[in-house]
């Protein structure tokens, strides 16, 4: 099926109207189709509204029986909606321009006016302050350093990113310009990728976003993870991606 | 201690449904009992509706009210909301159903989807929300016919689009787009966000 097709399924997707098979090609589409999936949630609200119409008064046996059951019932574990490391997040991130791999370091300092990430909602300035000399001598540690390597890439809007991962200080720091402030009471998140698994690495707010290009020191050590990833998420940040992703970057290997 | 308050049958969705899921997914019974009264007459109702057999209905509302019990941790709030999940859920159930029981009896089934075309008054005998009600209904009305009828046939029915297309013969790819058109008009006049 052509991708123009494809995008007008979103109808027949929210009422559950498709093959199996068709579903399988849509939700695989969806991935890659951020306005697809936003259709799909305002449709498949919609579709409740349908379902909220007919609603009857059941019986009162009906409630005894599922609250007996209940008890016997086992409930999942808090499961992680995870695209596995062989289908999502890599095709994900082909799906985005191919990003450029910078020469050296040199290109990460050659964002102009680098400006500092800093959490503005802290209630103490002077220990706000010595944080944020101690992150900006880190993120200064891992732009300098010597084994530092650097990919450049494409994000939503035009904007674009680059990661700067040391290998040897176990740091890896994020530079942007031009990236919008995220959405009121929302937050940027960045993630390490374990291998298809999103580790949280600390919040951007749009406070930050201001000014020229920016600088964040990716929270936590970067360990084994191959990639980051940046999502819009809830203020406060979610212990796993909920929202969709601005952009999904490899590490350089080389 | 969060009481579920039905007032008047319009509150479809009380305010802390979404609250009251992440307490069962924690295993909170208490808070399973207050999702159970916000849901299952909505849950019930579509599932009849789409099923038409009463004890098969129950039964598979029965599944639905289970699997939320199972699965609350799994529902994402940056998806929709609560009960849009729980019916969501539910119509998935109930289509499922409907389909797997379709193979053996598809021409008697046919037969009469085309005797009942449904009136969307036939799924409301018993409805507890009037003014839900009374809204959807006329927001179908803003739809074209054929719309109408292709929402209807594959929500309250649970067809396929191709079943919708054969059964009011137009090609597949109008059935497509009158699905999305009517959705989307429904949208507007529901005024749903996401």
């Amino acid at each position: 099926m052509s991708t123009a097709e494809l995008h007008t399924l979103t109808g027949a997707y929210a009422l559950h109207a498709l093959s199996a098979e068709e579903r399988a090609e849509f939700e695989r589409h969806l991935e890659d189709c951020a306005p697809c999936a936003q259709e799909v949630r305002e449709l498949t609200a919609t579709a409740a509204r349908l379902g909220l119409a007919v609603n009857v008064t059941p019986s009162a046996a009906l409630k005894e029986q599922v609250m007996r059951r209940i008890t016997t019932e086992r409930q999942d574990p808090p499961k992680v909606q995870q695209p596995s490391p062989a289908s999502g997040a890599r095709r994900r991130g082909r799906a985005l321009p191919r990003f450029v791999l910078a020469a050296c370091v040199a290109a990460a300092t050659a964002f102009g006016g680098v400006a500092v990430w800093q959490q503005q909602e802290a209630s103490d300035a002077r220990e706000e302050a010595r944080r944020s000399e101690r992150q900006s001598e880190e993120l200064a540690s891992v732009l300098a350093a010597p084994d530092a390597k650097v990919t450049t890439g494409k994000l939503a809007d035009g904007a674009s990113g680059t990661v700067v991962v040391s290998r040897e200080r176990n740091k890896a720091a994020f530079l942007a310009s031009g990236m919008p402030e995220p959405p009121s009471g929302k937050v940027y998140q960045l993630w390490f990728d374990d291998d298809g698994t999103m580790r949280p690495a600390g919040l951007m707010d749009g406070s930050a976003l201001t000014g020229p290009a920016l600088a964040v020191l990716m929270e936590g050590p970067v360990d084994t993870a191959d990639g980051m990833g940046i999502t819009v998420e809830p203020a406060g940040g979610s212990e796993r991606p909920t929202g969709a992703a601005l952009a999904l970057m490899d590490f350089p290997t080389a | 201690m969060n009481e579920v308050v039905h007032i008047g049958g319009i509150a479809p969705m009380p305010p802390d449904l979404q609250e009251l899921l992440g307490r069962v997914a924690r295993g909170d019974r208490d808070a399973f009992s207050h999702v159970y009264d916000a849901v299952c007459g909505p849950v019930l109702g579509l599932v009849r509706a789409v099923l038409r057999d009463p004890a098969q209905a129950e039964e598979v509302a029965q599944e639905v009210l289970i699997e939320v019990w199972r699965g609350a941790a799994r529902f994402q709030p940056s998806r929709g909301s609560a009960m849009t999940w729980v019916l969501t859920l539910a119509h998935r159930r109930a289509v499922d159903r409907v389909r797997s029981a379709q193979a053996s009896s598809d021409r008697e089934r046919k037969a009469a989807l085309l005797d009942r075309t449904p009136a969307f008054d036939e799924v409301t005998e018993e409805v507890e929300s009037r003014l839900e009600r009374e809204q959807v209904r006329r927001c179908l009305r803003t739809l074209t016919e054929l719309q109408r009828q292709s929402v209807t046939l594959a929500y309250y029915r649970g067809l396929a689009y191709r079943e919708v297309a054969e059964l009011l013969a137009v090609p597949l790819g109008t059935v497509k787009t009158r699905l999305r058109d009517g959705l989307i008009r429904l949208r507007d006049c529901l005024g749903v966000g996401a």
